[in-house]
């Protein structure tokens, strides 16, 4: 199993703990990776407010590369994995745009030609490497813990460029919880929106939209959260101590991004999955399994 | 049979709302509000919902189906069972009246406060007769071309069920923020050929509550049961802004300083972005930004000191050197 890794800015910036799990798992569960240093940012769903053409121009070039290597592509962001997929879809339903944008890469030695497949790397433990599979390597279960899933809005809408068939009623992320071993927490915000995008200018309200789902997780006793998107994980973990202050409560959840909760569960040792490195401590996780 | 489980609230009688059940039998091809008729007319007449037209036209009965809005009357009820159940409860972001009637106030309000009417063109002549016969005056006919319409189209089709703003993440946290339905009505007009009122309106659409406090959870997108698709209206109403150089404000700095920064090294520079999008002169904008960067900083997760572009560089920048306007 091999794929075209796309680790996303954030996992390259103030996520690095993502970027290090994700190699440290994905090597432990034999999934080979070819990282694509050559691709650009995906736009984030902003580059293609300011021109819709040039973002999925960009994302061309990124699955032009990875058809030239023969792999498929796999994220481990998911805004990235949302946007990718928004960005293919808008390519491979209009021939004229494709051409177009062919004609810009062209240049540059790179055509796309709609092979490609856009995988989130929740998506493959589930599809690609099977729960059966991951829950045999499992040395340390994460049993009695408490893990709230939190999907980000971008694996789940709109629907038309997710890959869940039905993303109101997936189960993915709880599925994973419970073939390591974890019991995953019910609670209407796992589907909701983090808030991060309009945290740079209306702070307030993007927390209170963390605070709402935190303070939900939390009243249904989770221990810690788990996200496949690092935007989330921003927002949820580093302003924490400011989202307890709208809550009027001591939240003390640990964040953990999807590949550090499996690496848990396989024995990786914490300090590799880079567990030290989050805001909210994560050492109460241990304690409980 | 199947289980209605259905919210139930009299403010003048109850203490709080509760969930009734009721039994039914569904008549082949029904859809819930068929059902919804069916109980009210057989079972409970105190049951209270809107309906109207019954063709997915008039926008009155959306209510909560399994946990998300969606028309009454255009939901099959076979396509809706869970394990023999049915959940439904009124929309969310409003204040219930009573059982599924919602107070809708502020959501006509909001519409109201994006202007939904023609900004006209005053020089423009009062029509000559046979136009005039019989009306109240008026201007000459302002002919628009298929393109013209076609920007506007998607908005048109808005019946103004609330849906979008039911399940808006945004609103649930604020308020005050203009909402999907009120913003998709607002592109319809800024993108009129006929209306004279774009700058106005785009600056206005700018300020805090407005385009730029959507966050793209994309619930709209997901629960409006038209082609309006409002989060699709707002993009277009971002890129008009970002267009009309409407950019005073940290939503469009933010773009235009990613885009920037993109363009300069293929990867987001997260140490100066926010700092763009704050705006370099905002003093206390940028002061409250050193408690969670001195926190980052401590445990390891500020972006790298020195940020380093992707390889094959140039092939980028000659990508956006196509796009420079």
């Amino acid at each position: 199993m091999k794929f075209a890794f796309y680790p996303g800015c954030v996992a390259k910036g103030a996520c690095r703990e993502l970027y290090s799990s994700s190699l440290i798992v994905a090597e432990r569960l034999g999934i080979e990776l070819h990282e694509l240093t050559n691709a650009s940012c995906c736009g984030a769903g902003v580059i293609s407010e300011r021109d819709p053409l040039l973002s999925d121009s960009l994302n061309a070039r990124t699955f032009a590369i990875a058809e030239e290597l023969n792999l498929n592509i796999m994220n481990i962001c998911g805004t990235c994995q949302g946007v990718m997929i928004k960005a293919q879809k808008n390519i491979d339903g209009d021939i004229k745009r494709r051409d177009t944008i062919n004609g810009i890469l062209k240049e540059g030695g790179h055509q796309y030609n709609g092979k490609v497949k856009i995988r989130h790397l929740l998506h493959i433990l589930i599809d690609d490497f099977g729960l059966d599979r991951l829950k045999n390597l499992v040395v340390r279960p994460l049993k009695g813990l408490k893990v709230a899933p939190f999907y980000g809005c971008y694996v789940l809408r709109p629907s038309i460029y997710s890959d869940f068939s039905y993303p109101d009623r997936t189960t993915a992320m709880e599925d994973i919880i419970t073939s390591l071993g974890g019991e995953p927490v019910s609670y209407d915000g796992r589907f909701k929106c983090c808030g991060f995008p309009i945290i740079m200018w209306n702070k307030g309200h993007s927390l209170t939209m963390s605070g709402i789902s935190l303070k939900e997780a939390k009243e249904k006793e989770a221990d810690c959260l788990v996200t496949p998107c690092p935007l989330c994980n921003l927002n949820l973990d580093s302003y924490q101590p400011e989202i307890n202050k709208i809550v009027q409560m001591k939240l003390d959840l640990p964040i953990l991004h999807l590949p550090q909760l499996v690496g848990i569960a396989l024995g990786i040792d914490g300090k590799d999955l880079g567990l030290h490195k989050h805001i909210v401590s994560t050492e109460k996780i241990f304690d409980k399994i | 049979m199947v289980i209605f489980s259905i919210f139930r609230m009299n403010p003048e009688k109850d203490k709080g709302p509760y969930y009734k059940d009721y039994e039914l039998n569904i008549p082949e091809g029904a859809t819930v509000l068929d059902c919804l008729n069916l109980i009210k007319w057989t079972q409970d007449g105190t049951l209270s919902y809107r309906m109207s037209c019954r063709s997915a036209i008039c926008g009155s009965c959306a209510v909560k189906i399994n946990g998300h809005p969606k028309l009454a009357c255009k939901t099959q009820v076979v396509d809706e069972i869970m394990n023999g159940e049915i959940r439904i409860e009124p929309i969310g972001n409003a204040k219930v009246l009573k059982d599924l009637v919602v107070d809708l106030d502020l959501f006509w309000q909001k519409i109201e406060d994006v202007k939904p009417w023609l900004i006209v063109d005053k020089s423009l002549k009062p029509p000559t007769p046979p136009l005039q016969k019989g009306g109240k005056g008026g201007f000459e006919e302002q002919r628009q071309s298929p393109e013209e319409f076609h920007r506007i189209d998607a908005a048109s089709t808005c019946i103004m069920c609330a849906s979008c703003c039911s399940d808006c993440n945004s609103w649930e946290a604020n308020e005050k923020f203009l909402g999907p339905a009120a913003l998709a009505k607002a592109q319809r007009f800024v993108d009129d050929s006929r209306d004279k009122g774009k700058l106005e309106r785009i600056i206005d659409l700018s300020k805090e509550n407005g385009m730029w406090d959507c966050t793209h959870c994309g619930e709209c997108w997901e629960r409006c049961p038209t082609e309006t698709k409002p989060l699709d209206r707002i993009i277009t109403l971002r890129t008009t802004a970002l267009e009309m150089g409407i950019t005073g404000n940290n939503g469009a700095r933010h773009v235009n300083g990613f885009v920037e920064s993109i363009n300069k090294s293929g990867i987001l520079n997260e140490n100066i972005l926010p700092i763009k999008s704050i705006g370099i002169f905002n003093i206390p904008g940028l002061l409250s930004l050193i408690p969670v960067g001195i926190r980052m900083f401590l445990k390891g997760k500020n972006p790298p000191i020195i940020h380093k572009h992707i390889d094959e560089m140039d092939d980028v920048k000659r990508i956006f050197k196509r796009f420079k306007k």
